[in-house]
């Protein structure tokens, strides 16, 4: 139910394509911002800290905090940064979020 | 075209307007920026946005479709979603992103914009939880609106932020404000000076008008601000005139206030000084808004916070000088040309000691409590870093052998200022004395897979 999401989406963009998020499968906006169309799909914890474990969410949406990290194809990114496309395979990122390829 | 008369980081307005005032003179210019389409946060891609949400974001934001026009000419490069993480003296820029690359300048012009000030409350790190400017640009570039917000702080983004929510059709909660009517009361005093800025009284009072006929709740001087959660934003509950209140919700947009982003301009090693009435560090430029380090010249908030208009304006000025200083215009001409962009530029700024003073940062979260958490990354609480200074820790950089304090990916770009100003007072210093991190290349972190491309510009010819 769109009204029990805490985001509401102003405008129906054109097509949806399906995307995975840690394994479960999400139709989402092509072309929309990543981190904003997970947002708009309900996804609220994006990773969780590796010092303490806590939830976090995308905070800035201008690549400046790095909370919103996803892993896409083995490699920890920012999703304020990326854009939808098909078959994208996010996963939650691993532990060493600095660490990216070292990881 | 890797080499160009002209580098320019940034295409918000400042970065735009240079790079097109360049061009105009006859100057090679490369633009690089990070996201996909031109406009900064304060345009954020206006011209995909503008024909669906043109109504709501308001005349001002259709401004950027202007400066976004100009850069469509053969003589600029314009290099977006490209992630810069290293700048060199001389000028080169080595980015990752949209094939990645290296490019060389003569002139280096930063426009890096503003970051918002850390607003570390208790809870500020839960899902849900997330900056004024976050929620503007989810509603720009993606046209999404919170239902259920709370707006918590101070300052005209805060209440643009809940006037377009208003305009929107899903107004906000409350507004939970921590400046004062005596912060209001001291600002009176520059009314004078803010009369010459009268556009922007105006668009402040239209804006209270809005929030005011659509029934929003408005708290002001607000204390002891928290957020509840425990596994993502439930409520705001603080103290306001003698009693506790809680709002429930499930989004908090923290504001109060910007600050430059120094952080390209820091790895540099160029001067900067503590600017005691926009409470930042700043960098010290000239009138044209060149740095100590000869060759690159800093225009837009990133020099200073003085908005979208005198951004424009101080890149255009800025491309000017270094049209002249390469020969292509005469320095009568170019003094010609910046004679009314200064007199616009000294319109605008006159504005900004109202509002600086109307609008302070919230005295809590630059000095938060001990248990609060100040490094979102390494999760370094206010207390350990007044822990540090009791150790002996005199500034920024010494706290991250501490306590990895600004060692996460973010670099201390959230973090930093907050630091500087816990360790200042901590230690009876200026922050000028106290210091700021030091920045070293990675700008952001960059992959091995992308440091490899670079040594190999064709992967394939190994193969
Ligand atoms: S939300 Fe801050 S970097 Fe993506």
């Amino acid at each position: 139910m769109k009204t029990a999401l805490p985001f509401l989406e102003t405008d129906t963009p054109a097509r949806r394509v399906r995307v995975w998020f840690d394994g479960a499968p999400l139709d989402l906006p092509e072309g929309m911002n990543l981190a904003a169309a997970l947002l708009a799909a309900g996804v609220r914890v994006f990773r969780h800290t590796p010092v303490s474990g806590a939830p976090r969410g995308p905070f800035c949406m201008m690549g400046a905090c790095f909370d919103c990290l996803v892993e896409i194809e083995g490699v920890t990114r920012q999703a304020c940064m990326l854009e939808v496309t098909e078959e994208l395979r996010i996963g939650l990122p691993q532990a060493g979020e600095g660490g990216h390829d070292e990881g | 075209m890797t080499k160009a008369d002209l580098i320019v980081l940034g295409a918000g307005p400042a970065g735009l307007a240079a790079a097109a005032t360049a061009a105009g003179c006859g100057l090679d210019v490369i633009l690089i920026d990070e996201q996909q389409r031109p406009g900064g946060q304060i345009y954020r891609d206006v011209d995909r946005v503008l024909p669906l949400r043109g109504e709501v974001l308001g005349p001002d934001y259709a401004t950027g479709a202007r400066l976004t026009g100009g850069i469509r000419q053969d003589t600029i490069r314009y290099v977006p979603g490209a992630c810069v993480w290293q700048i060199e003296p001389g000028f080169s820029v080595t980015y990752s992103g949209n094939g990645g690359g290296v490019v060389t300048g003569d002139r280096l012009l930063l426009a890096t914009g503003a970051l918002e000030r850390a607003m570390p409350l208790p809870g500020w790190t839960l899902p849900g939880v997330m900056t004024a400017g976050a929620g503007q640009i989810l509603l720009k570039q993606s046209g999404l609106v919170a239902q259920r917000a709370v707006l918590v702080g101070t300052g005209p983004l805060l209440f643009l932020v809940a006037a377009q929510m208003v305009r929107a059709g899903t107004p906000p909660l409350a507004l939970v404000e921590t400046q004062t009517r005596a912060d209001l009361a001291r600002a009176a005093r520059h009314v004078g000076g803010a009369m010459r800025g009268w556009r922007y009284l105006a668009k402040g009072l239209d804006m209270h008008r809005t929030l005011a006929r659509a029934g929003v709740p408005r708290h002001v001087g607000a204390t002891q601000v928290e957020i509840a959660g425990p596994g993502a934003a439930e409520a705001v509950t603080f103290h306001c005139n003698g009693r506790r209140h809680r709002i429930d919700c499930d989004t908090v947009f923290l504001h109060h206030g910007v600050i430059p982003n120094t952080q390209a301009a820091r790895s540099l090693d160029i001067g900067h000084r503590w600017d005691v009435r926009q409470h930042a560090f700043a960098p010290v430029l000239d009138g044209w808004g060149e740095s100590d380090m000869p060759g690159v010249f800093i225009a837009g908030d990133g020099a200073g916070i003085g908005g979208a208009t005198l951004a424009e304006l101080a890149g255009r000025l800025a491309a000017l000088r270094i049209a002249e200083s390469l020969g292509k215009v005469s320095p009568a001409e170019r003094d010609r040309q910046a004679a009314p962009l200064r007199r616009a530029l000294e319109r605008e700024a006159a504005v900004r000691p109202f509002l600086d003073t109307a609008y302070p940062p919230f005295a809590e979260a630059l000095q938060p409590a001990d248990d609060t958490v100040v490094c979102r990354c390494e999760e370094v609480t206010a207390g350990d870093i007044r822990g540090f200074a009791r150790l002996g820790c005199t500034g920024p950089n010494q706290a991250k052998a501490f306590g990895r304090v600004g060692m996460g990916p973010c670099q201390g770009r959230i973090c930093g200022p907050v630091v500087t100003e816990l360790l200042a007072k901590a230690n009876g210093q200026s922050p000028d004395a106290t210091g700021y991190v030091r920045i070293r290349p990675p700008l952001k972190p960059v992959t091995l897979g992308e440091l490899a491309q670079l040594a190999e510009p064709d992967p394939e010819a190994k193969k």
